[in-house]
């Protein structure tokens, strides 16, 4: 979990390719309603990370994120993006600087692959070439073939369109992209595929990112800083996943991340994290083996399941680099 | 009873040929000699009538439209209006609005465009309603003014539905525009069809006239159709 | 403007005429409906039970809607002849593609989860039918039967030209009648058509599953 935060000073629009985000204070009451449905929320984004809000239905994460592009506007305090608060931007205007990915993608389908991606290029008055050298780009980035770009979204899979939405929304190189519940659609394995996917892209474009989801796993698992909301719209913990799964706040918090999260955080670290115990004198004799990335939630269960017995760690060039035990993998989780 | 046919108890044709006197099936050398002083005037009217009606009515119901759009209390009262005039016989209105604005041209017009806006308001106001919410809110989130929701993204994916109602309120005017003849009303193909029954059912005629007004309807909707697909290639793409 | 004035005098004089004349006209509608009924529906629900023949089943509503009413009227009297036969037949030739469309259209629409329900839970097809698809898809079949008849019963007026008698024979006859009696009909059929209209729209939310009510109308699908 080693994601720099730095911004890159210049993004291909002259953006900051990243911008920090802040919430102060920042509060939602519907007409009518009693309680607030966002209960004066303050977070800070550092630029370049992912912060997910994660929480049951009703906990107002999703109200919290669309205040930001003011699809929804805030009732009380405010919302910084780099700085500006977002209360005295034209709300257009604001909307073509922030990525925005719904679970449902919402492509056009009356245009092509192509006519979709640089809906915000054309909004902000892009030359074309400058447009077309971009789709390009961001069709190699999603890792689509160039021919999808005359296609009807009608044409494409579930998961084709999804890449085609979150290459969409950063048609225009935003600091801050904005997504609900983004994989929310997509079969279990696909999602993996896709979440995983968009781990990579994120290292390279290192964007500002609000990812709201209500599945703590995929938190924990996209996640540099979750916030976790409960019902009424409070903050209940803002934390890094790892801080989060070992001083869990109070009641809400642990039983939310699950009792499982022992678990949890031993699959957020990997084996290349250990110290290994020396292999000096080591003999295989058949026994499963592990690898520098494989995590330590799965070496564990491939050591208990081979009787707890210390396995060991290959190279590639199949060379043992030493050995992982139970009491090795415990050990982490009480620093 | 049956005061028109019964007026012409000796049928006279006018014509010369045997096919004419013998009130035949259809006697082309009759067909052909009328067709430049009575059935081309005719469907060229009939098409007048029509296009005016159909233009007209689209710029009332698109207008309507786009004012239901903004303000959902529009829709009600607009359906409940064009939905009585719809109602009405073709023939019942024709004659009531004959006291009115005579027998004209804009009389016809006033009752073929009342016909036209139920369908059309109707359909127009689906097709927006059928733009996925989805979409619309991916368009305010990315950016799009209002304005340029409407433009860009609402009404291209309510065209189909919008072009299928043109077709519909087309090929219904078509119909109707038959009718005003029989008021009076010296426009369109209605008037061999009115001269043929009033000379005791001359069946060239008649079926000259009926065939024509068939023939226009259906070439009008396949224009219209022909017009949809050109104007929404996206919508045969879908894979599902 | 005083034309009108005298009409509803005229009908205030001829109450009598009038509702000879509204009897004959609407049994004229009704033996066109029923026979278009008898004809159109049970196909119509047929095909929709099979999911088959789609293409019939909608093709012949885009064509019977190209058909004008009067040219269908006038290509028919040569064949029949002057008299309430050509009107009858006129009528049914309009009236059946809406009905069988509809038909087809709201059995073939139904849920297929709510079919595959009931197919596994044991009902046989006649059943499933029965039991699952003609309940759910009745308010759509009856919207087709309402369009159907609200349309034949304002095209029998143009019957008072080829024969037929009813409300159309006044219109058509200004000889007798003078102004004030046509325009009169015209009122009067206007009104016949706006009632039967309100009546089986009332009929078919009547129809409607509580449980659908609410649901987008349906509502006519074609013009007189």
């Amino acid at each position: 979990m080693n994601r720099s935060n730095t911004a890159q000073s210049e993004g291909p629009s002259s953006y900051p390719s990243a911008a920090p985000l802040e919430f102060q204070s920042a509060t939602k009451r519907y007409a009518g309603s009693a309680k607030p449905a966002v209960d004066e929320l303050s977070l800070e984004v550092p630029a370049g990370e992912v912060c997910v809000l994660v929480g049951p239905s009703g906990c107002g994460k999703t109200t919290a994120m669309r205040m930001v592009n003011r699809m929804i506007e805030i009732t009380d305090g405010d919302i910084l993006l780099d700085g500006r608060s977002v209360r005295d931007r034209n709300p257009a205007e604001l909307r073509r600087e922030i990525g925005y990915v719904i679970q449902q993608i919402g492509l056009f389908p009356h245009l092509t692959i192509a006519q979709n991606i640089a809906t915000v290029p054309r909004l902000l008055g892009w030359e074309k070439e400058r447009t077309a050298k971009r789709i390009a780009e961001l069709l190699d980035l999603i890792d689509l073939p160039d021919d999808v770009r005359d296609r009807y979204p009608g044409q494409l899979s579930g998961g084709q369109r999804q890449r085609v939405g979150v290459a969409r929304a950063l048609a225009a190189d935003p600091p801050l992209m904005l997504m609900d519940e983004p994989f929310g659609a997509i079969d279990p394995i696909n999602r993996e595929r896709l979440q995983d996917e968009f781990l990579r892209l994120q290292r390279e474009i290192q964007k500002t990112i609000v990812f709201v989801t209500h599945d703590i796993d995929e938190a924990i698992k996209m996640g540099d800083r979750i916030a976790i909301l409960r019902e009424g719209g409070k903050l209940a913990q803002y934390a890094t996943p790892d801080d989060l799964l070992t001083k869990p706040e109070d009641e809400f918090v642990a039983q939310f991340v699950g009792q499982d999260r022992s678990l949890k955080r031993l699959s957020l670290a990997r084996v290349s994290d250990l110290k290994l115990l020396p292999a000096d004198g080591f003999e295989r004799n058949g026994e499963p083996t592990l690898e520098e990335r494989t995590s330590l939630r799965d070496a564990l269960s491939l050591i208990l399941s081979y009787g707890g017995k210390p396995l060991p760690v290959l190279e590639e060039d199949g060379q043992v680099t030493g050995l992982v035990s139970t009491e090795l993998i415990t050990a982490t989780l009480e620093s | 009873m049956n005061a028109l046919i019964a007026a012409t108890v000796v049928p006279n044709f006018g014509g010369a040929s045997s096919c004419v006197r013998d009130n035949g099936t259809f006697c082309w050398s009759w067909f052909s000699g009328r067709w430049g002083n009575t059935f081309w005037p005719a469907l060229r009217q009939h098409l007048l009538l029509t296009t005016v009606a159909i233009a007209i009515g689209t710029a009332i119901a698109f207008g309507l439209t786009l004012l239901a759009h903004r303000d959902r209390r529009v829709g009600p009262p607009v359906t409940f209006v064009s939905g009585v005039l719809y109602t009405i016989p073709s023939l019942a209105l024709f004659q009531i609005l004959v006291p009115i604005t005579g027998l004209t041209f804009l009389t016809v017009e006033i009752a073929l465009v009342s016909y036209t806006l139920l369908i059309l308001f109707r359909n127009f106001t689906t097709g927006l309603a059928e733009v996925p919410s989805e979409v619309r809110e991916a368009a305010r989130g990315m950016g799009l003014t209002r304005r340029q929701v409407l433009w860009r993204v609402e009404l291209p994916l309510a065209l189909p539905a919008m072009i299928a109602g043109l077709r519909i309120a087309t090929v219904t005017v078509i119909s109707l525009a038959t009718v005003a003849a029989l008021v009076g009303i010296n426009q369109g193909l209605g008037v061999p069809i009115f001269d043929a029954i009033q000379g005791g059912a001359f069946k060239t005629e008649l079926f000259a006239a009926g065939i024509l007004a068939v023939a226009l309807a259906i070439g009008a909707d396949l224009l219209l159709l022909g017009v949809q697909r050109v104007l929404t290639p996206w919508a045969k793409a879908r894979s599902r | 403007m005083s034309d009108i004035g005298h009409a509803f005098t005229f009908i205030g004089d001829n109450l009598d005429l009038l509702r000879r004349d509204t009897l004959t006209h609407l049994s004229i509608a009704g033996i066109a409906t029923l026979i278009s009924l008898v004809l159109a529906v049970p196909l119509g629900v047929w095909l929709g039970h099979l999911r088959r023949g789609s293409f019939l089943a909608i093709n012949i509503s885009n064509i019977g809607r190209a058909l004008p009413s009067l040219a269908v009227l006038s290509i028919a009297l040569p064949f029949v002849g002057v008299g309430r036969s050509t009107v009858i037949i006129a009528l049914v030739v309009l009236a059946v593609p809406p009905m069988l469309t509809n038909a087809y259209v709201a059995i073939a629409g139904v849920d297929p989860d709510a079919v595959e329900a009931a197919k596994g839970m044991g009902m046989r097809p006649r059943e499933v039918l029965a039991r699952v698809e003609l309940p759910l898809a009745l308010p759509l079949i009856f919207a087709g039967i309402r369009t159907a008849t609200v349309y034949v019963i304002a095209t029998a007026t143009l019957g008072g030209f080829f024969g037929g008698g009813g409300l159309g024979d006044i219109i058509a006859d200004q000889a007798t009648y003078r102004i004030q009696g046509v325009l009169a009909a015209a009122i009067w059929v206007a009104l016949l058509a706006i009632l039967a209209e309100v009546l089986l729209a009332g009929i078919q939310r009547l129809l409607t599953p509580r449980g659908l009510r609410g649901a987008p109308e349906v509502g006519p699908a074609t013009a007189f």
